[in-house]
């Protein structure tokens, strides 16, 4: 094939073939058609505020990796305002996140970001190594989602920061659109902003966002690769290959297909969330209404394993959500929530009972039914927003601290780990001591 | 480079990224000298270089994860002289002397 020369500048020789549409690209063409895009979707979502301190959730990974390149170039090419860091979880995973987290340190001196390394041993008192070694290698994928959840947060709450940024992309999006049959969730999945209001400084709620919702995977590794950047990539050593057979690997399959399937997918994805009602889409995320996000949004390390699983309770949430749906079924709800804003962010807290005045006072002889609805709650033991009496975290570290002590008087034996064998003893003795209140 | 090089060989650098070099001993970058012509006596295409690295490359025995259904997974991609190998014919495009093959995953996390 002759080479064609770039749709843009007809000057220089095409090496990109845009997934979206088709057109070919020179280098540096693509590079500033990606990063416009992304700065399109950052002012047309007012996603930052000026003087906003942002905290980029940072893995060592190639989406994390763009995101910081991009917006530390665009915040200075378009004068943001913003203050960006780095900050990244350290689940203790040895062979894997250690060698991650070198690539994160280079990062925030390539960028000169500050960087905060936030561990799971500090946090919740296990790293994953230690997790996996008690829980075996099934179900490990759970306990690292809900904890990397909370991780950030806590992370955030940590720095000050008050926006978290992740660097989920188009192809996650898609892939948990088709992954998720439950609406509520499809919300979270697909609305550019979540926010989870924040119990360790109270009455703060940290933002999350994706800046990268509608950047192809394709095009964030070609981005990367073009423009030379660090990263690192590898299987987490407890999942790997968790891309065969999955979601992933039908988005992918689709792709080859047709390459704008994905976007498709996910505009596909938010106009369903948007016939949601209480979804973050339909009233900015912070209604009392919707079911705190604290808990279950994205698996987190994006791949099927994670994000397939789900734990208990969840069908009941799933029918609360149902029902809800039904009653404002009954009230006529549902045009008036579609046709709200796809700026969640700027909707402000309108609940999505009053979506329609005048209809809903004359046409409601029936009171609301009380509905069986979750609550933002907290948890208490931790304090961690929860709809449940102990969150999900709380209720892991239960679970694993109860089993310690039997596991760690083996080690004992062994003569290993003697701290882990002090924090299990530790442990113990704070639940005799609760019980024997 | 092209001084030494017999005529029925041609000379060609592969490189692997982006999680793939660990199906690959961990080599990221790989001096090849393949044939220049397969069996049918046709030119060798990127369909062969695929196969052959296959055959005479990888040693992990997971070999789906590079290939599925006979062409290269969905999720990696062909850089040919770092351009994007759609705009190059993909399969079909004739191995020439001196290519640089860029295999990149997209599959794998951070």
């Amino acid at each position: 094939m002759p080479p064609s020369p770039c749709a843009l500048c007809h000057t220089n020789r095409a090496l990109i073939l845009r997934p979206k549409d088709h057109s070919k690209l020179c280098r540096q063409c693509f590079l500033t058609t990606f990063e416009t895009e992304i700065h399109h979707t950052i002012t047309s979502t007012s996603l930052f505020t000026r003087g906003e301190k942002i905290a980029i959730g940072a893995s060592g990974g190639k989406d994390s990796t763009v995101l910081a390149s991009v917006l530390k170039t665009l915040n200075e090419r378009y004068d943001y305002g913003v203050e960006l860091v780095l900050l990244s979880i350290d689940e203790g995973i040895k062979g894997y996140r250690d060698d991650s987290l070198e690539t994160v340190k280079r990062n925030a001196q390539q960028y000169g970001m500050e960087l905060t390394i936030l561990g799971y041993d500090e946090l919740y008192g296990w790293t994953m190594d230690q997790v996996v070694e008690q829980v075996g290698k099934k179900g490990n994928c759970t306990y690292c989602g809900v904890f990397r959840r909370q991780a950030l947060d806590r992370g955030a709450a940590r720095l000050g920061v008050r926006h978290v940024v992740t660097g989920h992309n188009a192809d996650d999006v898609a892939e948990t659109v088709v992954l998720r049959g439950d609406l509520p969730r499809l919300s979270r999945t697909t609305s550019i902003v979540t926010s989870t209001p924040s119990i360790l400084t109270t009455h703060t709620n940290i933002k999350r966002s994706k800046p990268l919702k509608y950047a192809y995977e394709k095009e964030i590794v070609l981005y990367a690769h073009h423009k030379q950047l660090d990263y690192f990539s590898t299987e987490c050593i407890y999942s790997p290959e968790a891309f065969r057979g999955s979601a992933r690997a039908l988005i992918k399959n689709l792709e080859r297909v047709r390459p704008s399937a994905i976007l498709d997918v996910v505009r596909s994805g938010e106009d369903m969330a948007k016939l949601v009602p209480g979804s973050d889409e339909g009233c900015g995320g912070t209604c009392s209404s919707s079911v705190p996000v604290a808990e279950e949004e994205e698996g987190g390390c994006g791949n099927a394993n994670a994000n397939g699983r789900t734990a208990g309770g969840e069908m009941a949430s799933i029918e609360q959500h149902l029902a809800q749906s039904e009653v404002a079924a009954e009230h006529n709800l549902e045009v008036e929530v579609t046709t709200s804003s796809v700026n969640g962010a700027q909707n402000g807290s309108v609940p999505f009972t009053s979506g329609k005045k005048g209809r809903k006072n004359k046409a409601q002889p029936v009171p609301l039914r009380k509905l069986p609805k979750q609550v933002m709650g907290q948890c208490k033991i931790c304090g961690y927003l929860s709809s449940q009496e102990v969150c999900k975290a709380c209720m892991l570290l239960d679970g694993l601290n109860k089993n310690r002590p039997r596991n760690t008087i083996e080690l004992g034996y062994e003569g290993q780990k003697k701290d882990q064998s002090i924090n299990g003893v530790a442990s113990g003795i704070e639940k005799l001591a609760v019980n024997g209140v | 480079m092209a001084a030494s090089k017999e005529d029925d060989t041609i000379s060609i650098t592969v490189e692997f990224s982006g999680g793939l070099e660990m199906l690959f001993s961990n080599e990221r970058k790989l001096p090849l000298s393949i044939p220049a012509k397969d069996d049918t006596g046709a030119r060798t295409n990127v369909a062969y270089l695929v196969n052959y690295l296959c055959e005479n490359a990888m040693k992990d025995p997971k070999k789906e994860l590079f290939v599925l259904d006979g062409t290269v997974r969905p999720g990696i991609l062909v850089l040919i002289n770092d351009a994007d190998w759609e705009l190059e014919g993909e399969e079909k495009y004739e191995v020439q002397e001196g290519d640089n093959i860029l295999f990149v995953s997209t599959l794998h996390g951070g």
